[in-house]
């Protein structure tokens, strides 16, 4: 077993510490380039002086060049806010006030002006060799936004340590590994990948702007990728698409969503000699556990053991108490994340059946549509303006395909006299979400019920 | 009706309620080409799952996912032969 790196290390201290010998690449849509490379040069056209012990935003079009200039600034920058592809520009504002923003890096030209920044450094999806030492070392904070209740994203807090905290341990590997992922780096789930990739000596294929699962697919078979993670809908989507076979992955990995059976069976016909496991992760948690027994759900033996990760379940819901659980939020109340005991509740419902836990839901009653989250009452508004609708209840309906779907469950003010009067309310109900809600939060399907249950204090009883 | 008619019909009122041009469609019409995506896709599971009461994906099997139309749909002939078998083993 090889040492790993200690604590309150960085990317670039890692990646100097590694023995000589290990080859490792980053392999993007239009080029590759060596990590040794990326060490020795600057995507960040030598300026990283300027951003030393700031608060620093990434937000760029490509993730390749947000892979590039994360290696850069670690250990530079005082904070790395990690933009998320996705981010509404109205929430920029937000982040800028609770990180304490003062500079942005972009491979776009006009991001100063979009985030009102008076300081840009344009990177690159490219490196040059540069003789920028950079300045003072110290332990960057890296923060990741995840959507909040009202929709405005919540900064989660990590350190390379917490980011790190799951891969110190096992054996190194005894081949060569390269690793990719659907998942997009700037997020959670993609960003360990990224930071398992560099700290075990293994090479990554970042997958590009705009690229089809096909293209991604035929890339990562080129490249010989070992080692693969996405969520459950990624995979469907992968063992749907032609290029499936181009693929021979010796670990297929499943994070984010319920994996049930069904996606774990497929996975291992399709990959017979791979090894198929799921993990479960959480922004705020951090990775929790890893099941390899090919099996949905997790062994109830997980529940209370006392290692580097402790397991709770209270009142049916999940709980995690680790080093990797982030260490704060950013800009809001301290209390917000952990117990007083250092739990951190994931809001995820379990079922325990035999000797196994189930998961059923989230239990707040948000509806996790392929990896995005939808709201019920934003739903429950759109449907409720249809001038025959008494009230309506969104709920989560499991889908096979992409973990949940949007159901509606409604009250019509009057019973319709005919079903054609009943079809084509459901059509004129399902036109103003479609007009006025994103695709996936529109309802998949939409019944009419004479009434809906409620629960205690008054709340819709939102099952899945 | 007949599964493959259950399906076609469902693809059609998708396409409409997207708003996405009808794709023609053949035996060998690769589904993520079809002009709809995997979110239109997982709808016309749970729709169908609505329809038949079944949901091929969600049951362990030993048919390969399903690529093109014709996969599709024999997917889904296959689980309703499979429950009509098991139906009559539990009868």
């Amino acid at each position: 077993m090889n040492t790993l790196p200690n604590a309150a290390s960085s990317i670039r201290r890692t990646l100097a510490d590694a023995r000589p010998g290990h080859d490792q690449w980053l392999h993007g849509a239009a080029r590759s380039v060596r990590l040794d490379d990326v060490l020795r040069g600057t995507c960040l056209g030598g300026r990283i002086n300027e951003l030393a012990g700031r608060s620093v935003v990434i937000d760029t079009r490509d993730q390749f060049a947000a892979a590039l200039a994360l290696i850069e600034l670690d250990g530079t920058a005082r904070r790395l806010i990690v933009c998320p592809p996705d981010l509404a520009a109205e929430h920029r504002r937000a982040v800028v006030d609770k990180a304490g923003v003062d500079a942005v890096v972009s491979d776009r030209p006009d991001s100063d002006d979009e985030w009102q920044l008076p300081r840009l450094v344009v990177c690159n999806s490219s490196v040059t060799p540069s003789s920028a030492t950079p300045a003072e070392r110290c332990q960057t904070e890296w923060v990741l936004l995840t959507s909040g209740t009202t929709g405005a994203p919540k900064l989660v807090g990590h350190t390379f340590d917490t980011l790190t905290a799951p891969m110190r341990n096992g054996p190194e590997p005894q081949h060569s590994v390269v690793w990719g992922t659907f998942y997009d780096i700037r997020r959670y789930g993609g960003l360990q990948i990224l930071l398992r990739a560099v700290l075990r000596h293994a090479s990554f294929v970042v997958s590009g702007v705009h690229e089809s699962t096909a293209g991604y697919l035929v890339r990562l078979g080129r490249q010989l990728a070992t080692h693969i993670s996405g969520t459950p809908s990624h995979w469907r989507r992968a063992l749907m698409s032609v290029e499936a076979r181009a693929i021979a992955p010796r670990y297929v990995r499943l994070s984010g969503e319920i994996a049930d059976q069904g996606i774990l069976n497929a996975l291992r016909a399709c990959y017979p000699d791979a090894r198929v496991g799921h993990a479960f992760a959480s922004t705020e948690a951090g990775l929790g556990f890893e099941v390899d027994d090919g099996l949905e759900g997790f062994p109830a033996a997980f529940v209370g053991n006392t290692g580097d990760v402790q397991i709770g379940v209270e009142g049916g819901s999940l709980r995690i108490r680790s080093a990797r659980t982030a260490v704060r939020l950013v800009g809001d109340a301290p209390s917000c994340l952990a117990d007083e005991g250092g739990f951190v509740d994931t809001g995820d419902v379990v079922e325990l059946r035999g000797d196994r836990y189930y998961f059923l839901g989230r239990r707040s009653g948000i509806i996790n549509v392929g990896g995005l989250k939808v709201y019920p009452e934003e739903v429950e508004s759109a449907i409720n303006r249809h001038p025959a609708v008494r009230m309506s209840m969104v709920r989560p309906a499991r889908s096979s395909m992409v973990g949940s779907l949007v159901a509606a469950d409604v009250v019509l003010d009057q019973t319709p006299d005919v079903s054609a009067d009943a079809a084509a309310f459901k059509r004129e109900i399902l036109q103003i979400c479609i007009d006025t809600l994103a695709p996936h939060k529109v309802p998949a399907t939409i019944r009419f019920v004479p009434t809906l249950e409620f629960a205690a204090a008054g709340k819709l009883a939102r099952h899945a | 009706m007949s599964v493959k008619s259950a399906v076609i019909d469902e693809i059609r009122r998708l396409a409409a309620e997207n708003r996405t041009p009808t794709p023609d469609l053949t035996d060998d019409l690769v589904l993520l080409d079809s002009g709809l995506d995997s979110l239109a896709i997982a709808i016309l599971v749970v729709r169908l799952e609505e329809a038949f009461g079944l949901d091929p994906f969600a049951e362990p099997t030993d048919l390969a996912y399903p690529v093109t139309l014709g996969d599709f749909i024999r997917f889904y002939e296959h689980a309703a032969e499979r429950r009509i078998v098991d139906t009559t083993h539990a009868g």
